[in-house]
């Protein structure tokens, strides 16, 4: 990762749509930056860490998304440019906050604000596809969608001047192929800014009394729409006539290009780009949709520009209006991300053409070789895994018990467990905190005839986000549940990034260590601390925790995530080899099927298993747990 | 001779924590760096835990394209990982296609499980021969792990893209990446890396 503050200025660089962002934000003077990680928004406020010494920046990772834009919003009110980012779930988590800001405004010191919410379009790392622009129009925020890496670069930068001319916060919309994708950005100059903070005591600033704030707000957003009516960041690209009209947005601009060459439809299709997407540039698209008899919207997930561009037609009420293709037509599907084959698929369709991507012999051919070798590839916790561990343990006490506990999980690197490689222990599994937040539920339902046992489970990173608040619930409405913290002391899932449980800062720097323990001691329950590799003690621990009918009890299984140890200690001290005269092989397999670590494989030429070397992280699990004592650890010479 | 295709389209894949970021990056800069646009789609995140990964880089000189490439439409695939890249073949190989990859299997975990099977690595390893033009293969974890450094893997396999000549990209253009993403304690050994790939195709 580069040192965004260090780019020299006019050079072109391959970067990250994250880094775009946040060398634009730089640019643009922001200095205070706060975020909760999430994919694929983590790496904004990662690069302002890095570059905070250098930038003179305060970067934090905050306890949650609320916080960080509560936190950020503080700034802008003190005069200073500041920056909360998050991934989409991340946005139902500051709603709150973020509903209100812009009727309050970002007071008088001349502060401007930036929320970039990042959207995962396929879910590559989400528990759903939620497009949050919808969301913009409800909060009166400005909304710009890049379309480009060179784009993200330069809303970021445009975004910061017009939150502050309007005293409203303004939004940037990222979305995974921008996010984790690179590009080529030329950037501008960069300088280190240097406002200071100050606030006017006899000011205030609060959404209420909230009508005549609306009316002002609405006359803002009427001005705002104007602007985006001629901003350069729409623009038409192709024939003056075009048969069809493509109108797009964000990852479906260059998707629908690369489709238009693909097809050499260069002298039929033209693209108008759309930046603005809220408030919507209404007399701009039907300004271009009157060069076209039809034409084909392009864009991620939900139809919100089709809604919009639909409506605005319908006012202009046009006498011949063009016929309007896409997801309602069903041209264009609502689910997954942009790829050039679905437009290739959508313009095939509109103008009948047939399209060969390669040789039908050649297709004919692959299906009959790789089709039958290629097989899935499911996630899986990494070798050497804590969570391996102890959802061991977890599996273990709830068969030993007996009585069918319930498991309520949460969004971590353990909730591959519900994965189709995991154990599959977990019942139920929605969103950051709901491991503990449900498990009050089910703990709560004695007097209709609930007698299972129930254990919520969280991590280190979600019981500081969301789990204080249910834990919290859980004990004064006396439900009876076990909650696990699963501790590998870091935030592992999105990039292993520290939490106020690790003593380590956004920046590196030392803080001091808010103990869960503690505080869940402090909160009034039982509270047991156990290495989640000592499987057997875990076991025994959890089965006398779910007979324990005393209210909430705390369970943490501690030991630190393997890749992050490695990170740090970048070593193996330990080798780990199987006895082969010891090894039962298939008839036993315990620790290629049961556990499934990716550092055990099995031979078929001997029929035993054997240690995969590079793969192998030394934990020990498997030697622990062979049913044959068969596989040895020892410590290197 | 190298590919020339504009946009010249290349898959980089593996399993989660093999590199391939590393990778692409390195390639997509050096491209960058020589005054032409390159642009890279890939998979990050909770795919990294032993998932299937890949880049999509798409090079040219005339525009900037999209992250990812049309199905059917790579020029070069290269593969960390044999299944992977016969995955990658099926997805996104013709009759053109070249392919270079390590042949060191990493288990998927249905396998482990007995509910999927690994292909015999030469059936693997004639099947994509059978779906290129080309195709060269190397033991690049054996490598890596003969330096000490199964991490550096990665390192051996561009080498050895390096060595079919299959890019326009020179050694001392990976080597600069090199110098700008590795702390310079590192550096001996990934050169070190570089040469036993560019040596294991050549
Ligand atoms: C509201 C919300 N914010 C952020 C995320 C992104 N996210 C997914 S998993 C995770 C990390 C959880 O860390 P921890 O509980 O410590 O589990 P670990 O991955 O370390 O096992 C985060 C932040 C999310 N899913 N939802
Ligand atoms: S990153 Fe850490 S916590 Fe996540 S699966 Fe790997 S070892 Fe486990
Ligand atoms: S010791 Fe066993 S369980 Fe631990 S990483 Fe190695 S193979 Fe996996």
């Amino acid at each position: 990762m580069p040192n965004l503050a260090k780019l020299a200025p006019d050079s072109y660089h391959l970067l990250q749509g994250n880094e775009a962002i946040a060398r634009g934000a730089l640019e643009a003077g922001v200095q205070y930056c706060a975020a909760y990680p999430g994919t694929p928004s983590s790496e904004i406020l990662t690069n302002f860490a890095q570059a905070a010494k250098d930038a003179g920046l305060h970067a934090e990772w905050s306890s949650n998304e609320k916080v960080a834009t509560e936190a950020a919003l503080s700034a802008a009110y003190a005069g200073l440019r500041s920056i909360s980012s998050m991934k989409n779930a991340g946005l139902n988590v500051a709603m709150d906050t973020l509903q209100h800001i812009n009727l309050a405004t970002l007071g008088d010191q001349n502060g401007a604000m930036l929320v970039v919410v990042a959207d995962d379009p396929q879910s590559h790392a989400s528990g759903d596809e939620e497009d949050t622009r919808w969301v913009a129009q409800m909060a009166n925020a400005p909304l710009l969608e890049p379309s480009s890496f060179q784009e993200a670069y330069e809303m970021t930068k445009y975004l910061f001047d017009l939150s502050e001319e309007f005293g409203i916060f303004c939004w940037l919309r990222d979305y995974t192929r921008l996010a984790h994708a690179r590009g080529r950005v030329q950037v501008g100059e960069y300088h280190k800014a240097d406002r200071k903070a100050k606030y006017d005591r006899t000011k205030m600033f609060t959404p209420y009394i909230a009508p005549p704030k609306h009316a002002i707000l609405v006359e803002k957003m009427a001005q705002i729409r104007e602007r985006f009516e001629e901003s350069s960041f729409n623009a038409y690209e192709g024939p003056e006539n075009p048969e069809l009209l493509i109108i797009s947005c964000g990852s479906g601009v260059l998707c629908s290009r690369d489709a238009i060459e693909e097809l050499g439809l260069e002298a039929k299709v033209g693209i108008l780009k759309l930046g603005t997407l809220w408030p919507f540039p209404s007399r701009l698209v039907v300004s271009h949709i009157q060069k076209a008899k039809r034409v084909l919207i392009v864009e991620e997930v939900d139809p919100y520009v089709e809604t919009h561009a639909k409506a605005a037609i319908a006012d202009a009420r046009l006498s011949e209006p063009p016929e309007i293709l896409g997801k309602v037509s069903g041209h264009m599907s609502y689910v997954g991300e942009n790829n050039p084959d679905k437009v290739i698929a959508a313009l095939c369709e509109i103008f009948g053409i047939e399209y060969v991507a390669r040789d039908p012999e050649y297709s004919t051919k692959v299906e009959e070789i790789a089709g039958k070798m290629v097989v899935n590839r499911g996630l899986i916790w990494c070798a050497g895994c804590p969570h391996r561990a102890s959802f061991y343990s977890i599996g273990n006490a709830i068969k030993r018990d007996g009585r069918d506990a319930v498991v309520t999980s949460d969004i971590g690197c353990y909730t591959m467990d519900a994965f189709p490689d995991g154990t599959q222990l977990t019942n139920t599994l929605h969103c950051m905190g709901g491991g503990l937040g449900e498990a009050c539920g089910f703990g709560q339902l004695q007097q209709f005839g609930f007698k299972q046992p129930v254990i919520g489970i969280c991590g280190d990173s979600t019981f500081f986000h969301a789990s204080i608040t249910p834990l919290v619930n859980a004990i004064y409405n006396k439900a009876n549940m076990v909650a696990i913290i699963l501790d590998n002391s870091i935030t592992a899932m999105t990039g292993f990034q520290p939490h106020p449980g690790t003593g380590r800062t956004a920046t590196q720097d030392p803080a001091q260590i808010v103990s869960a323990e503690e505080l869940c001691r402090t909160l009034g329950c039982r509270v047991e601390v156990v290495d989640a590799f000592d499987t057997k003690a875990s076991t025994a621990m959890l089965m006398d925790l779910l007979k324990d009918e005393g209210g909430v009890k705390v369970l943490i299984l501690r030991h630190a995530c393997e890749l992050q140890r490695m990170r740090e200690e970048r070593k193996h001290p330990y080798k780990v080899w199987v006895e082969e005269e010891k090894c039962r092989g298939d008839k036993c397999g315990f620790c290629y099927r049961v556990l499934q670590c990716p550092g055990v494989g099995y031979d078929a030429h001997s029929d035993k298993a054997m240690i995969l070397e590079a793969l192998c992280a030394e934990c020990g699990l498997c030697a622990d747990l062979c049913p044959s004592k068969a596989i040895v650890k020892e410590e290197r010479a | 001779m190298a590919i020339s295709a504009d946009p010249l389209n290349l898959i980089i894949c593996g399993v989660g924590g093999q590199g391939n970021i590393l990778l692409s990056g390195m390639v997509g800069s050096a491209y960058i760096r020589k005054g032409g646009f390159a642009t890279i789609g890939e998979t990050f995140g909770a795919a990294q835990r032993g998932g299937a990964v890949f880049s999509s880089v798409r090079v040219s000189e005339k525009r900037e394209y999209g992250p990812l490439m049309p199905e059917g439409k790579a020029h070069l695939i290269i593969g960390l990982e044999p299944l992977e890249a016969l995955r990658m073949v099926q997805k996104y190989g013709n009759p053109e296609t070249v392919c270079i990859s390590n042949t060191y299997p990493v288990v998927p975990a249905g396998v482990s499980a007995n509910r999927d099977k690994y292909p015999d690595i030469d059936e693997l390893k004639e099947g994509i021969g059978n779906l290129t033009k080309q195709c060269w293969f190397l033991d690049a974890t054996a490598i890596a792990l003969e330096l000490g450094a199964p991490i550096a893997m990665n390192i051996v396999m561009i080498g050895a893209v390096l060595g079919t000549e299959q890019l326009t990209l020179t050694p001392d253009d990976i080597k600069a990446q090199l110098q700008e993403s590795l702390p310079p304690d590192r550096l001996e050994l990934n050169y070190e890396a570089l040469s036993r790939g560019m040596k294991a195709v050549a």
